[in-house]
């Protein structure tokens, strides 16, 4: 395990960039407000964050270990199936999930 | 006194009822994430600790990886910086004027996580009180922070061997992106982001985050002037015909 030190200091800043980025906006709103660029950032950038959030989480599955990626692979069917039958967010990833610890817990 | 006991009580009855549903979810997460801490070798208490002071959900999943890597200090800082820069956006249109009291503002604005902002900024502010804003956030604070203490210490004992719990994170921004496209489906944007991450796969796997929403920032900017210029164009061509 890293030393406690480096761990506090990681910690704290990535602590005071979240609080930062979390208070910026509401000291510049009338700035913001008039700026077209950061406008469109504002309306595009939540999904492109999400999405590339999405291929990191999905490049992290391992397709060349022992199981071939195929506990994930079912997991994130699943999730998916769920999610756009039910729309309920907490159901798809506990299904998801699910399927994945045990395909790569017991199953295979 | 009793009147004012009443309505906080009425406001935390409110919150929960058309939030409870999220918070059950972030505790399941928490546990998640309490679980990974551990199975990355650190202590029982260090995934409550990082939720509770910070906060953010995605972000923590990430940082506990590089931790365990032991990264440099400034690509924890890069890394949160890109990874949470969306939270710009939040303030632009967070209801925090409904919020009373400088003390209540600042742990409004400190617990602005993802789920709070969708599920306050989506209301009608008028419908508001400051009670229910600051419960809404307590809430997930609390069940988030003390999720992960429980998957910190079921992990630590119960669940060592357990492979496959960094799914969690996966199914978490796959379902993410879905409810962000349903809010907002607009093609480019996602055709772009997808673009942007695998492009940065594939050249600079190691700094994957980074590189893709840094080059998905910059694909923003020019897309923000290609559309003011051809805007521009058809403004010109409309005066020229009026004229």
């Amino acid at each position: 395990m890293p030393d406690a030190g480096y761990i506090a200091a990681a910690l704290a800043i990535g602590v005071a960039i979240t609080v930062a980025l979390r208070a910026i906006p509401f000291g510049m709103k009338a700035l913001v407000r008039e700026s077209a660029l950061l406008h469109d950032l504002g309306r595009w950038m939540p999904l492109g964050a999400v999405t590339i959030l999405a291929v990191y989480g999905l490049a992290t599955i391992d397709f060349a270990g022992g199981q071939h990626g195929v506990p994930e692979g079912a997991g994130v069917m699943v999730t998916i199936a769920f999610h756009v039958w039910r729309r309920n967010a907490v159901l798809s990833i506990a299904a998801g999930t699910a399927v994945c610890l045990v395909l790569a817990n017991l199953a295979l | 006194m009793n009147d004012s006991a009443g309505e906080a009580r009425s406001d935390l009855v409110v919150a929960a009822r058309e939030t409870g549903v999220i918070w059950l979810g972030l505790f399941a997460l928490g546990i998640g994430f309490g679980v990974l801490v551990t199975s990355h070798g650190f202590p029982w208490w260090l995934a409550p600790v990082i939720s509770a002071v910070m906060f953010a959900g995605s972000v923590e999943f990430i940082l506990v990886g590089m931790l365990a890597a032991g990264a440099p200090l400034a690509a924890v800082a890069l890394t949160t910086f890109l990874v949470n820069a969306r939270h710009l956006f939040y303030g632009l249109s967070f209801p925090l004027h409904r919020v009373r009291g400088r003390l209540r503002k600042a742990y409004s604005v400190f617990a602005l996580c993802d789920e709070a902002f969708a599920l306050i900024a989506s209301k009608n502010p008028d419908t508001l009180t400051s009670g229910r804003i600051l419960w809404t956030q307590l809430g997930l604070h609390a069940s988030w922070a003390s999720g992960a203490l429980a998957g910190g210490l079921v992990g630590a004992t119960l669940l060592g061997g357990l492979k496959g719990m960094g799914f969690l994170l996966t199914a978490l921004f796959v379902v993410l992106t879905i409810d962000a496209f349903r809010e907002n489906p607009d093609k480019l944007t996602a055709a772009l982001a997808g673009g942007a991450g695998l492009l940065a796969l594939a050249l600079t796997p190691g700094s994957m985050l980074l590189v893709a929403l840094s080059a998905l920032s910059l694909a923003f900017v020019a897309r923000h002037s290609l559309n003011r210029r051809s805007r521009h164009c058809r403004g010109t061509n409309r005066a020229a015909h009026n004229a």
